[in-house]
């Protein structure tokens, strides 16, 4: 550095003052951008396709109370499926009996590695494959263990990775208090794991609530429509997008909560270390 | 404490020819030692001399690779032997103190009560504040551990371990990762222990503790036991040359004299001993790094 030669002398700005013009010049962009789309946009067009009060006034009067709560139930039991069964795969991923590493990693790869609506579709599939048979709660058996598979896969590795955060003088301090395997795991590295990864598991809570679109490959009665298949079906009945719109809002008012949640608990946990 | 006395008391335990190799590093080779009842052994050496495996094995934290460890008359490495049941038996407290971060201080010297020997809520915490007062926390039973200062955390791990009624408490350098001026509180705590006459092994750096409070000094070398006796023999005037290099380095890194052994040395230096003077030159807890199997 020192003895590379002086650069000729120009007039340059100071960084302080280069970056101010940058700035005023992204503002100017944003002005301009906007004030073209308000101009060229036509705002009665876009409110009788997307914002039609009257189809507003049915979507939110006909059934959307039953579709949010459809997508509620289906998140929340395909969540449960998938945080027991994810947490019985990351044991096995760490486990040290070799075959129970194996199918875990097997199980974990074929899941995250499918598109989730082929597992929809073979699970619609089912009952008219193998005759007989019959899944509980339909159609929500069916939609918390399809959901509830996919889930499981993608939660397995992010439990394995709150366990292995967990130092190991944890566990070597719980073994010499005489305390079992078993024990130890539950009582000590498992409440911490679950302290590190709860913001990533609500993200996968997140996701979920989106995947249970899903279900529309499933074949529902009007009963069992979530919001996705009920905006549809109004949207296609009333040739508009207004009722789709307010389904999408429905599912803002599950998933911005949430994420707000996470910020919070990350914010804190980057705090407290 | 006592000296002849304790040659009679019963052995607690009883390590024969133990050899322990991680890979192809012979760590230990073939120690013979005997823990009796009541005493208080210091171990000593430099740093990789096995302190710690050797600690270690006494549990089963790590797996001997041969030979016979006898707990109370129990073959630990026997399959068949339930190590759970034994290592009740025993308080071990490490190095880092592994408190458990998520529970109170009360409940991590409760937990371990409640869970494996089933006593109920009221006993264990009687039992933990009774613990936590004789290591002078009592007012800290509601705390969480990373509110505690190093010195403090030891202490409840000390409390933690006692609240099992441990017959034999293993220590692993408890103060070496401690500020030097929080090293005190520690030291007196464990030599209140010993006046008790808990049974102790301790490995450490400390060797004015080690000379004042042990009943016997072992002096460890490249995994064997190169001297053991009593402390004023083995720290004041030891047989073994490798042992006079040892204390040397550990009480006076600057001083070039061979054959120095100056034990009013050691005692100037109580309380700043192992932090100021004495360096190590290896990573003391990388080895915890292989983790102990949850499955
Ligand atoms: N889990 C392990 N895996 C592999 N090697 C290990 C393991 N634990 C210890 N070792 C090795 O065994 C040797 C002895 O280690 P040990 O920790 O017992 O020494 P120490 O006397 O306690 O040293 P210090 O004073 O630094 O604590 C070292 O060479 C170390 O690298
Ligand atoms: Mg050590």
């Amino acid at each position: 550095m020192s003895t590379t030669t002086e650069a000729p002398p120009k007039k340059k700005l100071s960084p302080r003052r280069r970056a101010q013009r940058i700035r005023w010049a992204q503002y100017a962009l944003l002005a301009v951008v906007v004030l073209v789309i308000a101009l060229v946009a036509d705002w009665g067009q876009i409110q009788r396709t997307f914002f039609r009060t009257d189809l507003i006034k049915n979507t939110l009067t006909e059934g959307v109370g039953t579709a949010l709560k459809n997508t509620v139930v289906y998140t929340a039991g395909a969540f449960v499926i998938g945080l027991v069964l994810g947490t019985v795969l990351a044991l096995m991923r760490l486990s040290s009996v070799a075959p129970y590493r194996w199918i875990a990693t097997v199980w974990i790869e074929f899941f995250r590695g499918l598109p989730a609506i082929i597992v929809f579709i073979a699970f619609g599939l089912l009952p008219l494959a193998f005759e007989g048979l019959v899944i509980p709660y339909d159609p929500y058996g069916t939609v918390w263990i399809a959901l509830g598979l996919v889930a499981s896969a993608y939660m397995a590795e992010t439990i394995r990775a709150g366990i292995q955060a967990v130092p190991p003088g944890q566990v070597e301090a719980a073994r010499s208090l005489g305390m079992p395997s078993g024990t130890a795991t539950r009582k000590i590295v498992l409440p911490q794991a679950f302290r590190v990864i709860t913001p990533p598991l609500t993200n996968e809570l997140i996701l979920l609530v989106k995947d249970s679109s899903l279900v529309y490959v499933l074949g529902l009665s009007a009963t069992g429509y979530e919001l996705t298949k009920y905006g549809r079906q109004l949207s296609s009945d009333n040739v508009n997008l207004t009722p789709l719109v307010v389904a999408g809002f429905c599912y803002l008012i599950i998933t911005l909560p949430l994420s707000i949640i996470v910020r919070r608990m990350e914010a804190r946990q980057k705090k407290e270390r | 404490m006592t000296t002849s006395a304790t040659r009679t008391a019963a052995p607690v335990v009883e390590v024969t020819d133990l050899h322990k190799s991680f890979g192809a590093n012979h760590v230990l080779r073939g120690l013979d030692a005997t823990i009796h009842q009541g005493e208080v052994v210091c171990v000593i050496g430099p740093s990789g001399s096995g302190k710690s495996t050797f600690l270690r094995c006494i549990n089963l934290l790590e797996e001997p690779t041969s030979g016979s460890i006898k707990v109370g008359g129990d073959e630990v490495t026997d399959p068949d032997c339930d190590i759970d049941a034994i290592r009740r038996n025993m308080g071990m407290v490490f190095q880092q103190f592994n408190l458990f971060p998520h529970l109170s201080v009360l409940s991590n010297c409760t937990v371990a009560q409640t869970t494996v020997l089933k006593r109920s809520k009221e006993e264990a915490e009687a039992k933990a504040r009774e613990n936590l007062e004789k290591v002078g926390l009592s007012d800290k039973a509601d705390a969480y551990p990373a509110q505690l200062s190093g010195g403090q955390q030891q202490r409840v791990a000390i409390a933690r371990a006692l609240s099992m009624d441990p017959k034999l408490m293993l220590f692993d350098e408890p103060t070496s990762a401690l500020d030097p001026e929080l090293v005190g509180d520690v030291l007196s705590v464990m030599r209140r222990l010993a006046t008790e006459g808990m049974t102790m092994f301790v490995v450490t750096h400390e060797m004015a503790f080690a000379r004042e409070v042990a009943d016997r000094v072992i002096f460890m070398d490249g995994g064997n036991i190169v001297e053991e006796g009593a402390p004023s023999q083995v720290i004041g005037e030891p047989k073994e040359e490798r042992t006079r290099v040892f204390l040397q380095r550990v009480l006076d890194p600057t001083h070039v004299d061979p054959g120095a052994e100056d034990t009013a040395y050691a005692k100037r230096h109580e309380a700043e001993s192992t932090a100021d003077n004495f360096v190590k030159p290896m990573d003391t807890h990388g080895h915890y790094g292989g983790g102990a199997g949850l499955g």
